[in-house]
């Protein structure tokens, strides 16, 4: 009777499907994702593709595991206030949140606001067994770890400094991509033509937003650092004021007039109505330059490595992880969504859209989902070039927004045509107190 | 029982009934008196409680009495806010009343199309403010902004508007101006509609001038409109907040900052709370003060 049912057609169907089918009856069976179905979590990530991401694929997570959940995005600046106010409230009303690691890393840390995630990945019942917690790449398992060693969150993705380059912009003046900021400095005049609004050069002049460009000048220094190994602040020193004079000429001599109120946004406009040739920015830009419907330079966007400093070549580093608030009272099925948010297909996702470089390098040996995507190979290329020479382009410490507005507005200063040394060391003396008492109490 | 005894009588079950409606009805007050308790009282009780604390979120509270008050003495970028707030405050009260009060008269004429023309030139204080700020941030952009290259279609250099130091604040005034222009109007303007005619009539049999008019009986009488639309736009000018924060953010580099701009940055940026709640309570003390002599002044010019 059963034998009767079997047709040539159907056999080979369960021939093709077999491998698959036997795949997931393996991980089933020593892995139950369903076990917390039928609860609801809340996840509070900033807006971004990133976001975008994992609200578009929710249901697939809501299928594999029965749990339900409500994922809320908010603009970036806000996000990182309202995490910390709720989790000082001491009841955040999230199971996960997004964690700024190159801005609120070490304030959530030192208020042990986050459960530490080498419990959970420890956990045999908890954690899949394809969960391979050693394809997230050493760096960002590093930048994810606290000081005294406690994992509170898991790292998502990181954020390279790149440049991106208008590249019928180069040709017509003959420029080649320049790998030295002063070959920069000089192709960025000879494309520049103020009575057509075109410039050499565009970047965040802004306070605040500022700090990350100056710091991949001050990257490429001897010093590169923004406090030394006894955590006191050295941007006072040349290097520092070598980086200031950098950062003043390229946004005071070689970049759109008004420059002083820039951030990522009017850059990214510029840029994109190709008034601008070359842009020093993170990399989750590519996506809509490459934009047809938005954007006047797609197709025409080159990608390199930010150029070499006089001593060192670094790219500017940040990154976000995920965390599981200590007063969630839903911390397993918490855990679950992490793995799947962060699991190999969803950070290939990522890599695809181009909506960040993910934490896991598994995502990068996907040749398939890189070439699908609406991203030259040189994109790629440039984040795989860039992930060895990066380094946090922000302090790791307490009080690093007033860091950043101080600073940034010596920066924003200078673009004004104030003396750079005099900004800088102004500045510096007036955050060195804020910094030493706040190490003081940690 | 005599006429005294019985009026006594009277009176003391007056009073008994008073007293138990008092008692009766005391309880529909407590709802309103725990909102009013709960949402006005004590934030600001709480409020002048933290800012005696050094507390950075996260960290532990330090009482420090009242050395965050003294602190904001010596604090240069505080006393540099505040001379921005008055700046943008004075600039921002002055242009949407004189604009405000000559929109007023026009409307107040008969003309074709007035109605349609009242319409339209309310709409803008119909806007939700950051949609307004994003708008006009647009339009602000030194090479791809709108007003730039009207500016270069008529002859005129382009303006850095936001994007210079100098430029800055006239410029978020002009925003506020478009603003709330029609709302100062719409206040004079209820105000022009309640004058008496009566004064004008026997202006006009004495022979004087429309401006002798305006300046001798139309000012006068609409004086206390004008105090009401100073108080006003001057509580709105100072508490002004997302249309600079949305614009500017505060700079370039700190030249648009107000003191909400500097105490929001304290607060929910540096995460300082006992600073920012110090800087929260001298804020309302100066508003409070500012509301309070124009509320005499509004007494004063009374008729």
């Amino acid at each position: 009777m059963f034998m009767q049912g079997i047709t040539r057609r159907g056999a080979l169907l369960g021939t093709l499907v077999a491998p698959a089918l036997i795949e997931r009856a393996n991980a089933q069976s020593t892995f139950d994702w369903r076990r917390f179905r039928g609860e609801r979590i809340e996840v509070s990530v900033q807006t971004s593709p990133r976001g975008t991401l994992l609200q578009q694929h929710n249901r697939e997570f809501e299928e594999l595991t029965g749990i339900r959940a409500g994922v809320e995005v908010v603009p970036e600046q806000q996000h990182r206030q309202k995490i910390i106010i709720e989790y000082a409230s001491g009841r955040p009303s999230f199971d996960i949140g997004e964690v700024s690691l190159h801005v609120n890393k070490r304030q959530v840390g030192r208020a042990r606001w986050n459960t530490d995630i080498r419990a959970l990945i420890a956990d045999r019942t908890l954690t899949a067994p394809d969960f391979d917690f050693d394809d997230f790449g050493a760096g960002m398992r590093t930048y994810a770890t606290q000081a005294d060693g406690r994992m509170d969150t898991l790292p998502a993705f990181a954020d390279y400094f790149i440049l991106y380059y208008n590249k019928e912009l180069l040709a017509a003046k003959n420029v080649a991509v320049p790998t030295t900021w002063d070959e920069m400095f000089d192709g960025a005049k000879r494309i520049e033509d103020r009575s057509r609004q075109v410039y050499g050069h565009v970047g965040r002049g802004v306070k605040n937003a500022n700090v990350v460009l100056w710091s991949s000048f001050l990257l490429g220094t001897g010093q590169r650092d923004m406090i030394n190994a006894e955590r006191q602040l050295i941007t006072d020193t040349d290097d520092a004021i070598w980086a200031t004079v950098q950062y003043q000429r390229f946004l005071r001599d070689a970049s759109p007039p008004g420059s002083i109120g820039f951030n990522w946004n009017e850059c990214q406009t510029t840029f994109m109505q190709g008034r601008a040739a070359m842009w020093v920015d993170g990399i989750g830009f590519a996506a809509p330059l490459e934009n047809a419907q938005r954007s006047r330079v797609a197709g025409k966007v080159g990608y390199a490595v930010v150029p070499r400093g006089p001593v060192n070549h670094h790219c500017a580093l940040f990154g976000s992880g995920y965390g599981i608030p200590e007063a969630s009272a839903k911390k397993g099925p918490a855990w679950f969504y992490l793995q799947w948010a962060l699991g190999k297909q969803m950070q290939t996702r990522m890599l695809a859209a181009g909506a960040g470089v993910p934490a896991r390098s598994s995502a990068f040996r996907d040749e398939a989902a890189m070439a699908g995507g609406p991203f030259p190979r040189e994109f790629f290329t440039t984040l795989a070039a860039s992930a060895p020479i990066a380094r946090a382009g922000l302090p790791e410490i307490l009080p690093v927004t007033e860091f950043r507005d101080t600073i940034g507005t010596a920066l924003t200063n200078t673009i004004g045509g104030a003396d750079p040394a005099t900004e800088m060391r102004a500045a510096t003396a007036a955050f060195r107190p804020i910094l030493e008492r706040s190490e003081r109490e940690t | 029982m005599s006429s005294a005894s019985a009026i006594a009588a009277a009176a003391a079950t007056i009073e008994r009934r008073r007293r138990n409606y008092a008692r009766t009805y005391l309880w529909f007050v407590v709802p309103a008196a725990v909102a009013v308790l709960g949402t006005i009282l004590f934030p600001w009780a709480f409020t002048f409680f933290i800012s005696a604390f050094d507390w950075h979120l996260g960290s532990p509270r330090e009482f420090v009495g009242f050395a965050n008050y003294a602190k904001l003495f010596t604090d240069e970028r505080f006393g540099l806010a505040l001379l921005r707030t008055l700046y943008y405050t004075s600039l921002a009260v002055v242009f949407p009343l004189g604009l405000g009060l000559a929109a007023a008269l026009i409307f107040n004429q008969k003309f074709p199309l007035r109605g349609l023309a009242r319409t339209i030139f309310i709409l803008p204080m119909m806007a939700t403010p950051v949609a307004v700020a994003l708008v006009w941030t647009m339009m602000f952009h030194p090479q791809l902004g709108v007003l730039n290259w009207l500016l270069q279609e008529i002859g005129i250099p382009p303006s850095m508007w936001v994007y210079h130091a100098d430029s800055v604040i006239p410029t978020l005034v002009l925003v506020e101006v478009w603003h709330w222009t029609p709302l100062v109007m719409l206040l004079l303007l209820g105000g022009l509609a309640a004058l008496p005619i009566d004064p004008y009539e026997a202006a006009k049999i004495d022979g004087a001038t429309p401006f002798q008019t305006f300046r001798y009986i139309t000012l006068p009488l609409l004086a206390p409109y004008l105090v009401v639309a100073l108080i006003i736009r001057t509580i709105d000018a100072l508490k002004a907040f997302d249309t600079i924060y949305v614009i500017t953010g505060g700079g370039p580099g700190s030249a648009s900052e107000t003191i909400n701009i500097y105490l929001y940055l304290q607060a929910f940026a540096f995460y300082n709370m006992g600073y920012a709640s110090a800087v929260v309570v001298v804020f309302f003390a100066l508003i409070l003060t500012l509301a309070a002599l124009l509320m005499w002044t509004r007494e004063k010019v009374r008729p």
